[in-house]
């Protein structure tokens, strides 16, 4: 994502004129146009995905969501409708039975996800094995992801942004969302929000390939059931509910 | 009757007035830009619930207008209606403004406005917002041509290709800007073909109800007349406009109706939505359609020489809230991610959400319609768009 940038000649004069480019020149200097380093790093013959047993995730247990915000650096200005949720825990009532649960819920990294399909300038983008991310430097904060995610997975910066993670690099005025730890997937580690599930000894989140056949994800898959959130829109998201 | 003459508008006292008032307004839009581009969008009553707000309603305002505005020129040039002939000038030029106004607006509120270039540089062809910037400079280049061959001594069946072409646009155009909404599948208050259509309609009722009153305000102040049966031929027009505007929206909310999954939103919006309800029935149906309507066809009313620039003002207070019920309320009814269940959470899940604008956001909704129409006056000033004497008597008549 951080990629130097690279500005041909010819995308100068496209991009209309040396006076125009001069008044924003700040802005060029962070462009990154498509091909990123973080695109690179995926595996076409992977797919990431969680697979969250709704029975194991303790109603009060918020591990998940605190492991998230220490490893990406998206702690709140204390305004909730404006503050950044990358991962959220949410209560169901099942309105027929009055049985109550809680699960954790984030970007669902679909196969076909509508804020890819919307935004004008490709800053979302799904990389080959499944994740789906925001290309910090070309997304112009127009929301059009947010109005699309079925999931209410995204959140805009809406505040200057100090004290950042290393990890996720943040820009006020932009759009956000999980990242499924990219930053630690490429190095062979699991996301955080799993690390910190599996410390406490729940284990309601797993983590794996889901075209690997014998990875455990994939085989608990296979063995129990589960649910994709919103299924009637047929987006296959990588994330899946079992026990809801 | 005289030949019709186009000159510039003279430089009087009220156009001056009116000018810096525009300006003042420009100058707070101005402002509000800074000042959320210092602080960030914290300082707007937009949030990650509600994430368009006014700005976007003045915005998709102005676009949609603009489609509209063009009609006198359309059904002069296009349906060959001859009365219409002396006003296509200033209707393509409110085209134009009309839509750099709202384009300014919307852009302005982006989160990085400084990247303008890369949405103009990099696209995504699969987005409904990337088609749009072509259909938008697209309309400004053709609009542009057509005012051009209008005020060239060029044979008219070239004003007739050019309008044609300019008239097809139009029609493109407020499709893409419906579809923005219209194939969002997430939200239960959009997702429907007939957005397309409906914002068609929109187009038309608008940009003829802000097109009546630029020609008799800019009339008013550069001293010329307008004759009664013009803007009583145009009133009509709108009454038209405005009843198919009520025809799609009953067809819309009748269509959700019937289906139980959408029996939630319609109840929020038709009956428990709080001010939405209100300007839903209040603003967009009576004031903006049902009286509008009355004021043009119930005989007694239509005798009042003010009705076309009343109706028109009531289209255009109704046309806000339209938008601004489309928009918000739209956003604003919690999506049903988990049918079957009662959601709550710290994000709002399950919750209507909030939404108070702050005053950056009408500064630079306001500041938008401003840029519009100071964009106008200053076309009239410098170019021969407006003619000398619009008299009923001067008006041509169809062969």
């Amino acid at each position: 994502m951080s990629q130097p940038p690279k500005i041909s000649r010819r995308d100068l004069l496209k991009s209309g004129g040396s006076a125009v480019t001069l008044t924003i020149a700040s802005g060029v200097t962070l462009m990154a146009f498509g091909g990123s380093e973080v695109q690179g790093a995926a595996d076409a013959g992977k797919r990431w995905g969680l697979l969250i047993d709704v029975n194991k995730c303790a109603k009060d247990c918020t591990a998940c969501i605190t492991a998230c915000q220490d490893e990406n650096g998206w702690k709140g200005h204390g305004n909730r409708e404006t503050d950044a949720q990358w991962i959220r825990k949410v209560t169901l009532k099942n309105k027929a039975t009055g049985h109550e649960t809680a699960m954790p819920v984030m970007c669902q990294h679909c196969e076909k996800p509508p804020c890819v399909d919307v935004c004008p300038t490709g800053a979302s983008f799904k990389r080959k094995d499944g994740i789906v991310l925001v290309d910090k430097h070309i997304c112009i904060g127009c929301r059009y992801c947010m109005m699309a995610c079925p999931f209410k997975a995204r959140s805009f910066v809406h505040e200057p942004t100090n004290n950042q993670s290393v990890n996720a690099p943040r820009g006020q005025g932009t759009v956000e969302s999980c990242t499924l730890c990219v930053h630690r997937v490429d190095k062979g580690q699991i996301p955080a929000c799993v690390e910190a599930c599996d410390a406490t000894g729940n284990g309601a989140m797993i983590f794996g390939d889901l075209k690997d056949p014998e990875s455990e994800i994939s085989k608990r898959l296979a063995e129990f059931p589960s649910v994709a959130l919103r299924g009637d829109l047929e987006l296959n998201p990588g994330v899946r509910y079992a026990e809801l | 009757m005289e030949r019709t003459i186009y000159r510039e508008i003279p430089a009087t006292g009220a156009l001056w007035a009116v000018a810096a008032l525009l300006i003042a307004f420009i100058a707070g839009a101005a402002a509000s830009v800074i000042y959320v581009e210092h602080h960030g969008h914290i300082a707007t009553g937009m949030n990650n619930q509600v994430v368009w707000g006014i700005p976007h309603v003045f915005a998709i305002f102005l676009i949609v207008a603009a489609s509209g505005a063009l009609n006198g020129a359309s059904i002069a040039s296009v349906f060959g209606q001859a009365p219409y002939k002396p006003i296509a000038r200033l209707s393509a030029v409110l085209a134009m403004s009309l839509l750099i106004g709202g384009l300014a607006v919307l852009v302005l509120d982006l989160g990085r406005p400084d990247r303008l270039l890369v949405a103009m540089t990099t696209y995504n062809f699969s987005s409904i917002f990337a088609w749009n910037i072509y259909l938008y400079t697209g309309f400004l280049a053709v609009v542009a041509t057509y005012l051009a061959v209008q005020m060239s001594r060029v044979d008219y069946a070239y004003v007739r290709g050019v309008g044609t072409v300019a008239f097809l646009w139009r029609l493109a155009l407020t499709t893409g800007t419906g579809s923005i909404f219209g194939w969002l599948v997430a939200r239960p208050g959009y997702d429907a073909a007939i957005m397309a259509p409906l914002f068609i309609a929109m187009s038309f009722s608008f940009g003829l109800a802000v097109f009546i009153l630029v020609l008799v305000t800019l009339f008013r102040i550069s001293g010329r007349k307008v004759g009664g049966a013009l803007c009583h031929r145009l009133g009509g027009l709108l009454g038209i406009f405005a009843a198919t505007v009520l025809y799609f929206t009953a067809v819309q909310h009748l269509t959700a109706l019937y289906a139980a999954k959408h029996a939630g939103f319609e109840r929020f919006i038709l009956l428990e939505g709080g001010h939405f309800t209100w300007m839903f029935w209040l603003l967009q149906v009576v004031v903006g359609g049902l009286i509008p309507i009355a004021l043009i066809y119930v005989p007694r009313m239509r005798n009042n020489p003010a009705e076309p620039i009343l109706a028109s003002i009531l289209v255009i207070i109704g046309g806000l809230a339209q938008i601004y019920v489309i928009v918000v309320g739209g956003q604003a009814y919690p999506m049903d991610i988990f049918p079957g269940y009662e959601a709550s959470s710290s994000f709002f899940d399950g919750e209507v959400a909030r939404y108070s604008p702050t005053l950056p956001e009408f500064a630079l909704g306001l500041g938008g319609v401003a840029l519009a129409l100071l964009a106008v006056g200053l076309a009239a000033k410098i170019l021969r768009i407006l003619p000398t004497n619009l008299l009923d008597a001067n008006l041509p008549a169809n062969d």
